[in-house]
């Protein structure tokens, strides 16, 4: 099983790495310090590894790290930081929407990618966008809250 | 950590068959790897070698040609649920599509690994069963095509070589005043596998007598089967509830349900009659109002 050389696009930032083939996004990822991208179930059940992956979401579990050379990658943290939050980040915490914090930033990366199709969802919308995330802390009431409270601001 | 393996990664598909025919069965295909790196994590496979399908663009194109709907393998499934062939061809498989596990899945997951995986849970098989479709198979030696219903075996066994990939599945354009419909039943809303699943299809003439049916059963036997007996009630039949209760008592009969985490037997059966009485009566007014 040889290693090779790949170069992934994170967050704007090349980062040029040896992987072995059976090394996943998610690994990759978290190797390079997104440690923002959390590793829940690692079966594609819970969604709290989703990554942005040339826009489209997507379990960074199941993908191979090798898979995603040349491909554009978000993770939460590329969205916006502590001193300039993106909108859905600032709606997360005004809203209450994280309390253990370990579902949010897969939540977020799904929420951005329906932000982006969809930029005045229902509340229908929002549900169906999150239903590969999993929380077990806030019943997802605020979750949707948050959602909403961003999709407004980023209109305005 | 996954086991070991090596991956190839082909950019074209005269590669990717010539690394099958000299690698298989070894070499194994990865297309989202939904399935396989999950059953690679859990030791259920393990391949040596991986062949990513991901750089094999002639896969991923739906296309509407002679006649015929033609989806190709790598096709995923969020591509389906999007497509406007689909929706305007095809309706009851995007309807497979919008309930297929969860939206991070179906950015990843294709129609020819789910058909490839043959899990007699699979959501795409049904709807692909009452277009009549068949999928097309394609190795160095050459390219065949079988019907799926012939493709699909048992739990988890297809008739796919293994040098063999599944490059697109295809059926004929559906006939005016055809309708269809499609349900599964999950133990909840979102990503959730079939506990029971039914697919129907009906063409009609215009003295509003049945002229085609076609009924497809998931969850309920090792394979995703048709209801012939069902099939056959219908056939020349006006869509009158007595005809739909016959068919649907039929369909539970034509069942080998087992029970298992996600149910038992007998409930299997009896929503397999709800379900096909209730989505024949759903087509039949779509019918007489189209």
């Amino acid at each position: 099983m040889q290693p090779k050389v790949v170069t992934l696009n994170v967050n704007g930032r090349q980062h040029h790495v040896s992987l072995a083939p059976n090394v996943t996004l998610l690994q990759a990822l978290r190797d390079l310090d997104y440690t923002d991208v959390k590793s829940g179930c690692e079966k594609g059940d819970c969604g709290a590894c989703a990554v942005l992956l040339d826009g489209k979401p997507v379990n960074s579990c199941l993908v191979l790290a090798w898979q995603a050379e040349g491909a554009e990658i978000i993770t939460n943290s590329g969205l916006g930081t502590i001193d300039n939050p993106h909108p859905l980040q600032e709606a997360f915490a005004d809203a209450g929407a994280a309390q253990c914090g370990y579902c949010t930033p897969g939540m977020i990366i799904s929420a951005k990618a329906l932000l982006d199709q969809n930029p005045n969802p229902t509340e229908d919308e929002i549900r169906e966008a999150i239903s590969g995330n999993l929380c077990r802390c806030t019943g997802y009431g605020q979750i949707i809250e948050a959602i909403q409270m961003a999709a407004e601001r980023m209109s305005e | 950590m996954l086991p070991e393996f090596n991956l190839l990664m082909p950019q074209t598909l005269p590669e990717a068959l010539e690394m099958l025919a000299e690698g298989a069965p070894e070499v194994v295909p990865l297309a989202g790897g939904t399935n396989l790196i999950v059953d690679m994590r859990s030791g259920r496979h393990r391949p040596s070698v991986l062949m990513s399908i991901a750089g094999l663009g002639e896969l991923r194109s739906i296309r509407r040609e002679d006649g015929h709907l033609t989806v190709g393998g790598g096709v995923t499934i969020a591509q389906v649920l999007e497509d406007p062939l689909i929706a305007q061809y095809a309706p009851v498989l995007r309807e497979a599509a919008v309930v297929f596990a969860n939206p991070l899945v179906r950015n990843q997951a294709t129609i020819g690994g789910n058909l490839v995986d043959g899990s007699p849970a699979a959501n795409m098989p049904l709807p692909l069963l009452v277009l009549d479709a068949e999928v097309e198979l394609a190795s160095k030696a050459g390219t065949r095509r079988i019907p799926l219903d012939d493709f699909l075996v048992g739990v988890r066994q297809t008739l796919r070589q293994p040098e063999e990939l599944l490059t697109a599945v295809r059926w004929p354009v559906p006939p005016p005043r055809s309708a269809g419909a499609f349900y599964k039943v999950g133990l909840r809303k979102s990503d959730a596998i079939a506990v029971v699943s039914v697919a129907v299809m009906v063409a009609c003439g215009e003295d509003g007598r049945c002229g085609r049916a076609r009924i497809a059963l998931g969850s309920v036997a090792p394979r995703v089967i048709h209801a012939r007996a069902a099939e056959g009630v219908l056939s020349g039949q006006p869509l009158t509830d007595e005809v739909i209760a016959e068919a649907a008592h039929l369909s539970a009969e034509a069942t080998r349900c087992i029970g298992d985490i996600r149910g038992s037997a007998g409930y299997r059966r009896r929503v397999v009659e709800v379900l096909v009485r209730r989505l024949l009566t759903e087509v039949a007014r779509n019918q007489v109002f189209s």
